[in-house]
């Protein structure tokens, strides 16, 4: 465990942005989907869970981080579990002194968020091996990124489900919400839609040839 | 108390607010080992038979914890009681099937993190069901949660054979899946109350 700091990389801007956008969470790792598609029926409440789940995540690792030559081996997981229902009991408590509206909307997801595997995930692949100040950053990162995920798709699904953005009327009245969007498969669609659509940024990224037919498809399309 | 028949409860949990479908929980290993449907009805048969566990250990736990007013220690008690009866459960395996236990791999401990298991110990709770209704919910997640993983294995098994483009990569087609799979589901609503 004391080897750990052998192989310490320098701390660069590449520790915070990565969990952003190279490996966010969601759509690249597919890590903590159960609040993504739960709770992102609206812009507010993927804030509030984004903001719960940085607390929890940046907390429970930099303890976690601190801890890390202290916690023996064999038990480390049950120790995170146990680190990280700490700080989601917390959470749970400051959610309901604050608003208790939104604590109701949000139902037994804040509990959940212990287990979130975002959060263990970190614990175990990063906050154990690095120290205190890379894990902090790292995890701010992870967890913006996260938050990032939760609004993309929460902002899609309000806008289509209806018409709103954050509360405020978007389309006029007259536009027929697609309520389809705010109900559970909506959750499921939005994410795919995504992530078909970074898979293809990424493709065009690396420039690779798609498919022959794609290419004729996207042919025809930009033409019009 | 909690005034719903036990059928009531093991259909809503089946079908109506399917854990996995309509609830959105235990979605990791819904896209995790939906790949083959063998592997998907072994890994249904363990979560089933945690959930039962916790779940009836949990309302002991939560009479205990009320009788002392130890309310605010619920959340580390049950994912505890979760992390060791996973535990239990790798060991029987490994001493009865351990065929079962090489195949299902890394995902028997992640059952841990499954929160469909919490959220049954969870719900049942803020629900205040009674110790058969409990079980009735439990029994009910368990079969919805396997029925969810058989069909979208037995979905993605078609679906290896197909010509697909290249950027419906695993993740991406999975969630189109299930969000079909969903609206299917979406049938059932207006069975019941929605709760």
């Amino acid at each position: 465990m004391a080897k750990a700091n052998k192989k310490e990389t320098p701390l660069t801007m590449d520790v915070f942005t990565t969990g952003i956008w190279k490996e966010n969470p969601v759509f690249v790792m597919m890590l903590g989907l159960c609040p993504v598609l739960a709770v992102t029926n609206s812009v507010e409440n993927s804030l509030a869970m984004g903001a719960a789940s940085i607390f929890v995540l940046v907390c429970s690792n930099a303890l976690i981080s601190a801890l890390r030559n202290f916690i023996p081996k064999q038990v480390r997981i049950t120790t995170y579990i146990i680190i990280i229902a700490t700080f989601v009991t917390l959470v749970d408590y400051i959610i309901q002194a604050i608003s208790l509206d939104l604590y109701n909307k949000l139902g037994a997801f804040i509990q959940l968020i212990v287990v979130n595997c975002l959060i263990l995930g970190r614990a175990e692949a990063y906050a154990s091996k690095n120290s205190f100040t890379k894990t902090v950053i790292s995890a701010l990162g992870m967890g913006l990124g996260f938050t990032l995920a939760l609004v993309m798709l929460g902002g899609v699904r309000e806008l289509l489900g209806a018409g709103q953005l954050l509360g405020y009327q978007v389309f006029s009245t007259n536009f027929e919400p697609w309520v389809v969007m705010i109900l559970p498969p909506g959750g499921f669609i939005v994410l795919g839609s995504w992530l078909l659509l970074i898979n293809y940024i990424e493709e065009r990224r690396a420039g690779k040839i798609i498919d022959e037919n794609e290419e004729s498809v996207h042919a025809t399309a930009t033409q019009n | 108390m909690n005034p719903e028949s036990l059928s009531f409860i093991f259909l809503s949990a089946f079908l109506i607010n399917n854990f996995v479908l309509a609830l959105f929980l235990g979605l990791c290993p819904f896209v995790g080992v939906s790949a083959k449907r063998d592997t998907a009805f072994n890994m249904s048969l363990a979560t089933a038979f945690v959930m039962f566990v916790s779940s009836t250990c949990s309302y002991g736990i939560n009479l205990v914890l009320t009788s002392f007013d130890l309310e605010f220690l619920r959340l580390i008690s049950y994912i505890a009681l979760i992390a060791s009866s996973v535990q239990l459960v790798e060991m029987v395996l490994k001493k009865f099937s351990p065929a079962l236990f090489r195949a299902l791999g890394i995902f028997l401990p992640l059952i841990t993190t499954n929160c469909a298991i919490l959220g049954v110990a969870l719900f049942q709770t803020s629900r205040g069901y009674d110790f058969l209704q409990s079980v009735s919910f439990s029994l009910g997640a368990g079969a919805g949660f396997g029925l969810a993983i058989i069909l979208m294995a037995g979905l993605r098994e078609k679906l290896e054979l197909s010509d697909l483009p290249n950027i419906t990569q695993a993740a991406a087609l999975s969630m189109m899946l299930a969000g079909i799979l969903s609206l299917t589901f979406m049938g059932f609503a207006g069975l019941g109350t929605t709760a």
